[in-house]
C-alpha cells in the first residue's frame, strides 16, 4: 500500500510537470501575446515593449520556462493581470461552482446510468435491453452543447420553467448539470450494463438462486457490487473528461465556474490564470483516479494495491 | 409414454410423505417422471432431455452418469428450476407429494436451499469472489430471520461440520484465499446451512485433485450417514459412483439408457452403453472380459439419431435399433434398460 501510494504520487507529480510544460508551450506559441492583447490595439510599440519587459516576456524562452517551473514548484502561479490578484486565488474562488456542477452531474449520471444499466443488463438480449441500448447510443451521439441550447430554448425560453443562465440558486444548476451529465450517463449505462450482463451469467449467481433468494436479492447482493468495479474505474478516469465538458457547458449556461473563467482567460491571454486553472484541473484528475483505485480495492478483495515489481 | 414403477419405490409402495414428517429410509423422497426439457439456442431447438425418469429415496444416493452433454446437469437442475433462460420443461417432478414443475416461483424459492441444497462443480466460480465465505454460508440463515449472533455461531459450526479447520480464522476470508478442497467444503457448508433433506451435487469433485476428491467424497458420505441426507450425485466418474451411489441412472443423449442398483448396474450392465462406459474404467468392471472402448462421438441431443440414439456406436445394433426407439423396461427385478437386446448384453 505504501509503495503503491509513493509510486502513484511520483506518477502524479510527473503528470503535473507534463501538464505545466504543455500549457507553457501552447501559450507561448499561440498567436497574440499577452502584452498586445492586454493593452489593446491603440497601444504604442514602446508601451507594449515596456509591459513585455515587466512581465518577463522578453527573456529567452528557456529562462522563462525554468523560472516559471520554479514558481509553480513554490505554489506561486503569478498575478492575474486582469483581476490584479494572485491567479490561484481567482481560480480557487470559481472552483466550488465547478465542483458543485460536476458533482451534481456525476450523481445524476450514476443514478440514471446505473438504473439504465440494471434494466438492460438484467436480461441481456431482451427487448428492454435493446431499447435501452439504442436510447443510450442516442444519448452518447448528441453533442452536449447542442442539448444545452435545446434545453435553454425549451425549458427557459419557451416554458420559462428554469433560468437559462447564471448561478446562485439550485434552479440555476438544473439545466447545466443535466446537460453535462448526458454523455456521462450514457457511458455509465453502457459500462454497468455489460458488467451486470456479465455478472448475471456467473456461476455464483446460480449459487445465490440455489439458496432461495429472490431475483431482487440476487441482484442487490451478488450482482450490483460485483459489476460496480468497472463502473468505478471508468468513472474515475472519465471525471477528467467531465471537467473538460464542464468548460463548454459552463460557457453555454454562463455558469460562474472554472470553465468559463478558463475560456475568458484564454481569450484575454491571462496566462497566469490559464496555468493555475489547468494545474488545478490536472490535480483533480490525479486525485480522482487514485480514489477510484482505492475504492476498487475496497470493493474487490482480489485487487491488491501493491504493484508487482 | 408409459411409466414403469421406479426402482426406489419402497416395498410399501407408499407415496412420499407430506411436509414435516421424515419419510422412512428408502421411501421415495423425489421422483422425476417423464421429464422433458426443450432448449432453444438462436435458431436451433432441441429436446435435450427426452422422457427421463428416476427417483431418490430418503437417505439414499442416486447417481447420474453419462458422457459430457448427456443431460446430467439439465436433469438435476430442472428439479430446482435452475435452467438456462428459455428452457421449457414438462413431465412431473414430485417432491414431498407436490409437483414442482407447476409449483409457483414462491414455492420453488422455499424449496431451494431449505429443502434441496445444491453443490456446484467449480467452487471457485460458484462462490462470490468479493464476499467473505462466512457471509455466503450464513446468507440463507440471515434471510430466514436468524439473529446476527446466532448466524455467526451457526456458520462456525457449519464450517466445522464441513471439515474446515479453524473456522474462526477462516470465516472472514475470501474464496480466492482458500485451496480448492476448502472451497468445496465451503460450498458444502453452504448447502447444509438450510438443513435440506436432499443435496444435488453436480460433479462436486471434478475440479479437484485426486487426493482432495477422495476426501470430499468421504465427507459427503459421512454427512449422508450422520444426517440421513439424500443425495443426487452427478458424475461421469464411474469409480466415484461405485463407491457412493445406491442407485445409478445412466444417461445417453438426454434419455435414460439404464437404471438400477449401482453395483449391479456397473458390474453387470444391461445396456451396451453402460458396458462400454464401465469397460473404459478397469477398476470398476472386475471382469474386463471384453475390452471394447467407447468409439465415436456422443450423440447430439439437438440432432438425435433415429430409433435408439446409441445405435451408431453400438456393437450390438441391429436394424430394429435404427427404426424403433427402445422403451425403458424392467429386464430383471429392479433393473431397467432401454435396449432391444438388453438380455443379450454380456458383462
Ligand atoms: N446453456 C445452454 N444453452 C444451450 N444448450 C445447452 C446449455 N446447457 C446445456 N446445453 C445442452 O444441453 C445438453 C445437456 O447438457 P448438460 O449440461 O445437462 O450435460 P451434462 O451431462 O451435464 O454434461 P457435462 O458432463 O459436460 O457437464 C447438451 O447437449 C448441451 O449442449
Ligand atoms: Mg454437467
Amino acid at each position: 500500500m505504501t509503495y503503491y501510494l509513493v509510486k502513484r504520487l511520483a506518477i502524479g507529480l510527473l503528470t503535473i510537470w507534463g501538464v505545466v510544460t504543455a500549457v507553457f508551450v501552447v501559450i507561448r506559441f499561440a498567436p497574440g501575446d499577452q502584452a498586445t492583447v492586454a493593452l489593446g490595439p491603440d497601444a504604442t510599440v514602446e508601451q507594449v515593449e515596456a509591459l513585455r519587459h515587466s512581465l518577463g516576456l522578453d527573456r529567452p524562452l528557456l529562462v522563462q520556462y525554468f523560472s516559471y517551473l520554479g514558481d509553480v514548484a513554490a505554489l506561486d502561479f503569478g498575478e492575474s493581470y486582469r483581476y490584479g490578484r494572485p491567479a490561484m486565488q481567482a481560480v480557487l474562488e470559481r472552483f466550488p461552482a465547478t465542483v458543485t456542477l460536476t458533482l451534481t452531474a456525476t450523481v445524476i449520471a450514476l443514478i440514471a446510468g446505473l438504473l439504465l444499466g440494471v434494466l438492460a443488463g438484467q436480461r441481456p438480449g431482451s427487448l428492454l435491453d435493446r431499447a435501452v441500448s439504442t436510447f443510450t447510443l442516442g444519448l452518447q451521439a448528441v453533442p452536449p452543447f447542442w442539448v444545452g441550447i435545446m434545453f435553454i430554448l425549451v425549458f427557459a425560453l419557451q416554458f420559462r420553467m428554469l433560468p437559462s443562465a447564471g448561478g446562485g440558486s439550485p434552479a440555476h444548476l438544473v439545466l447545466p448539470a443535466v446537460t453535462l451529465s448526458i454523455p456521462f450517463t450514457a457511458l455509465v449505462a453502457r459500462i454497468s450494463r455489460s458488467g451486470i450482463a456479465e455478472a448475471m451469467g456467473e456461476a455464483y449467481v446460480q449459487t445465490a438462486r440455489s439458496k432461495g433468494l429472490t431475483e431482487r436479492s440476487v441482484l442487490s447482493g451478488h450482482v450490483l457490487k460485483n459489476s460496480l468495479i468497472p463502473v468505478v474505474t471508468v468513472v474515475g478516469l472519465q471525471l477528467g473528461n467531465l471537467l473538460g465538458g464542464a468548460v463548454v457547458i459552463e460557457t453555454v449556461f454562463a455558469w460562474p465556474g472554472l470553465g468559463s473563467l478558463l475560456v475568458s482567460a484564454v481569450g484575454n491571454r491571462d496566462f497566469a490564470v490559464v496555468q493555475a486553472a489547468t494545474v488545478l484541473i490536472a490535480l483533480c484528475v490525479i486525485v480522482l483516479n487514485l480514489t477510484a483505485d482505492i475504492v476498487n480495492a475496497k470493493l474487490d478483495p482480489r485487487i491488491r494495491l501493491e504493484a508487482p515489481r | 409414454m408409459t411409466e414403469k414403477p421406479l426402482s426406489t419405490v419402497a416395498a410399501s409402495g407408499s407415496p412420499a410423505s407430506g411436509a414435516g414428517a421424515a419419510p422412512a429410509p428408502g421411501a421415495p423422497l423425489l421422483q422425476v417422471e417423464d421429464l422433458e426439457v426443450v432448449l432453444s439456442t438462436g435458431s436451433v431447438t432441441g429436446r435435450v432431455i427426452d422422457g427421463v425418469s428416476f427417483g431418490v429415496g430418503a437417505g439414499r444416493t442416486t447417481g447420474l452418469i453419462g458422457e459430457s452433454g448427456s443431460g446430467k446437469t439439465m436433469s438435476a437442475m430442472s428439479i430446482v428450476r435452475l435452467l438456462p433462460d428459455g428452457a421449457e420443461t414438462s413431465g412431473r417432478i414430485v417432491w414431498r407429494s407436490q409437483n414442482l414443475l407447476d409449483a409457483p416461483r414462491r414455492r420453488i424459492r422455499e424449496v431451494r436451499g431449505r429443502e434441496i441444497g445444491v453443490i456446484f462443480q467449480d467452487p471457485l466460480a460458484a462462490l462470490n469472489p468479493i464476499q467473505p465465505i462466512g457471509k455466503q454460508v450464513g446468507e440463507i440463515l440471515r434471510r430466514g430471520g436468524m439473529a446476527r449472533q446466532d448466524v455467526h455461531a451457526r456458520v462456525l459450526e457449519l464450517l466445522g461440520r464441513a471439515g474446515i479447520p479453524d473456522p474462526e480464522q477462516r470465516v472472514d476470508v475470501y474464496p480466492h484465499e482458500l485451496s480448492g478442497g476448502l472451497r468445496q467444503r465451503v460450498m458444502i457448508a453452504m448447502a447444509l446451512a438450510g438443513e435440506p433433506q436432499l443435496i444435488i451435487a453436480d460433479e462436486p469433485t471434478t475440479a479437484l485433485d485426486v487426493t482432495t476428491q477422495a476426501r470430499i467424497l468421504r465427507l459427503l458420505a459421512d454427512l449422508r450417514h450422520q444426517e440421513g441426507l439424500a443425495m443426487l450425485l452427478v458424475s461421469h466418474d464411474l469409480r466415484v459412483m461405485a463407491h457412493v451411489a445406491d442407485e445409478v441412472v445412466v444417461m445417453y443423449a438426454g434419455r435414460v439408457a439404464e437404471r438400477g442398483p449401482a453395483r449391479e448396474v456397473l458390474e453387470r450392465p444391461r445396456h451396451p452403453y453402460t458396458r462400454a462406459l464401465a469397460n473404459n474404467v478397469p477398476a470398476v468392471s472386475t471382469k474386463t472380459a471384453i475390452a471394447e472402448p467407447l468409439q465415436g462421438a456422443p450423440a447430439n441431443p439437438f440432432d438425435r439419431p433415429s430409433g435408439c440414439a446409441f445405435h451408431p456406436r453400438c456393437p450390438l445394433a441391429v436394424e430394429r435399433c435404427r427404426t424403433e426407439k427402445p422403451e425403458l423396461r424392467e429386464v430383471e427385478p429392479g433393473r431397467f434398460s432401454a435396449c432391444h437386446r438388453a438380455t443379450e448384453v454380456a458383462p
